[in-house]
């Protein structure tokens, strides 16, 4: 039939004007300055790590102790640590550890955290109360601290960090979470849903959870650059990844004794960290200029 | 409140007693025979189940005991307290340092909203909260203790002992405190009540100050209660990088010596403040706003 024919032309053609609006989006996104800042880092953070054992010009444990505390040099393009080994291959591979970490500790910790939240945001009575009342606890404690003990206790690796800090990463999403999903759940297409007989879990995962995902996604960033820090502030005191390891908390920790010596020991691993960390920072605070409406100009 | 402190207390004694390695494998040489070991673990009551050693350690915090440590047999309160006034000083010290710098550099931006002014404080304060406090102590200590030589690198003793490591705490808390006083004046300066003053035509330094900035005290109260949770943590790695003999480092050392006296401790102390301002940050409200009333 013709009309048919018209009308599904008009459909295609709305579809492509949103896919265009949602172009321009993004590219008045990437103009922004903090925003293309972030974007560049990332961009060169993500290209290392996921090229590291081939961009690394050397294997970041080989030790080669004829080379100890050697200078930038082009076999070394960084210099050399106390025992030889190529600061730029660990760099580069530490820089994969800290995104890993970051990121996996932001899964891990927001995965949980979010599920629960929006259970405790969608059912409510009971279950919202013994989950929000627990929140409530995790977040009055002093959480470095326990961190540390946690870490401590479970044995000082990067593993165990981790789950540390997932462990209180999640109760601040159970929050977010839960706060989203209630000013969601009151919405019309909710109740629709309802209405058409969807059973609750579908409605959760199909319309309340993307629809209340706009405030997690600019903590995330900033949750994974705060985790970073963290990770590498376990590492840094000895109660994170391990001496061998290429991580770059823990390169501080032991190579900070070669400071007066070789600086570069030092400040390869910290200008590592930070930018990793800068990068998510400029990233969510670009981010929350721009989706929050009320800080729009 | 009491409630909270008995939960920590008691999350820590599970976790020391859950803990591969006790103390006793620290202490005693390796060539120790077996009986050796389980005579000191007696006498730690290390053999005891973990309810009579947090019914022992309650007992003894009640009567104002902490015990003694176990690596080097001094009373732990003696050892906490002396550690806290350190660390009371130089979390002082840093936040004195972070509230005025903090507060200007966040007014500035505020007023300047979207002027180079906003976004310099923007950057700057960005890449202070991106910068590890290790990495800022690590670079303080390079720049002005080996190359200029006007600080000492570690230690306690006189003021100048304290600087670089209140500067460090403090660098990290300023950028914080910063955009926290930034969005609330954002927030303050936004109401009717400013436009108002401004229509009287009161000078623009009496509007910000009278009008704005005590508004915008109320929520940044809330934010320097929140600061605590970082201060501490900051002031943890602090106190490693610069050998500063406060709580901080000095529960980071009892944990890897299991020493669990100690430990308890630490953590009773540091939970026990923590507790504290968020309480007196609470009450506080109602003197500074108005609105609240204590019931």
């Amino acid at each position: 039939m013709p009309g048919d024919g018209v009308a599904i032309r008009q459909k295609v053609a709305a579809i492509k004007q949103k896919g265009e609006d949602r172009l321009r989006r993004l590219a008045r996104f990437v103009r922004r300055p903090r925003a293309s800042i972030a974007i560049a880092i990332l961009g060169f953070i993500v290209l290392a790590a996921v090229t590291a054992g081939w961009l690394a010009p050397h294997d970041p444990m080989k030790a080669n102790l004829s080379l100890r505390l050697e200078g930038p040099s082009r076999d070394y393009p960084f210099g050399t640590d106390w025992i030889g080994r190529c600061l730029l291959s660990r760099v580069i591979h530490g820089i994969r550890l800290t995104l890993i970490v970051g990121l996996g500790t932001v899964a891990l910790g927001g995965g949980v955290g979010v599920g629960l939240g929006l259970l405790a945001g969608f059912y409510g009575r009971t279950l919202e109360m013994i989950i929000m009342r627990m929140t409530d606890l995790l977040l009055a404690f002093p959480y470095f601290l326990l961190t540390i003990v946690f870490v401590a206790v479970l044995g000082p690796s990067l593993v165990n960090a981790v789950i540390a800090i997932s462990f209180w990463t999640m109760p601040h999403y159970i929050r977010l979470a839960r706060a989203a999903v209630l000013s969601v759940k009151a919405r019309e297409f909710v109740e629709a849903a309802k209405a058409l007989g969807r059973p609750d879990f579908r409605i959760l995962i199909h319309h309340v959870f993307p629809n209340s995902l706009t405030p997690l996604i600019v903590q995330s960033s900033i949750f994974c650059a705060q985790n970073m820090l963290m990770a590498a502030s376990l590492s840094f005191l000895g109660l994170g990844a391990q001496p061998p390891s290429p991580e770059l908390g823990a390169m501080l920790g032991t190579g900070r004794t070669y400071l007066r010596a070789a600086p570069q020991v030092v400040a390869v691993p910290a200008v590592g960290i930070f930018l990793g960390v800068l990068g998510f920072n400029f990233l969510g605070d670009a981010l929350r200029d721009f989706l929050d409406p009320r800080l729009r100009s | 409140m009491i409630l909270l402190l008995l939960g920590i207390t008691f999350i820590v004694v599970c976790m020391m007693y859950l803990a591969p390695g006790d103390a006793t494998v620290m202490i005693l040489p390796n060539i120790a025979s077996m009986e050796q070991m389980t005579e000191l673990r007696r006498e730690f009551g290390l053999d005891q189940p973990l309810y009579v050693q947090y019914g022992r350690f309650l007992a003894r915090v009640i009567r104002g005991d902490l015990g003694t440590s176990w690596i080097d047999r001094r009373p732990v309160m003696s050892q906490v307290l002396d550690a806290l006034f350190y660390t009371i000083r130089l979390a002082a010290a840093a936040l004195t340092l972070s509230l005025v710098f903090g507060t200007i550099g966040g007014i500035a931006s505020a007023v300047r909203h979207h002027s180079p002014v906003d976004e310099a404080v923007l950057t700057v304060t960005l890449i202070g909260i991106s910068t590890p406090i290790f990495v800022t102590g690590l670079l303080l200590i390079y720049v002005f203790s080996f190359k200029l030589g006007w600080f000492p690198t570690s230690g306690v003793g006189s003021a100048r002992h304290l600087v670089l490591p209140a500067v460090t705490l403090a660098s990290f808390l300023v950028a914080y405190m910063a955009r926290m006083t930034r969005s609330c004046m954002l927030e303050v300066l936004g109401q009717e009540y400013i436009r108002t003053a401004r229509a009287k035509g009161l000078r623009e330094v009496v509007v910000l100050c009278r009008h704005a900035l005590k508004n915008a005290l109320i929520l940044m109260v809330t934010v320097v209660g929140l600061q605590v949770g970082l201060l501490l943590g900051g002031s943890v790695i602090t106190e490693t990088v610069f050998a500063y003999p406060g709580i901080g480092s000095l529960v980071v050392s009892a944990i890897s010596a299991r020493d669990t006296p100690l430990v308890q401790g630490c953590v009773l102390v540091i939970s026990t403040g923590f507790i504290l301002v968020n309480l007196i940050v609470d009450v506080s409200y109602a003197f500074i706003d108005p609105r609240v009333r204590l019931v």
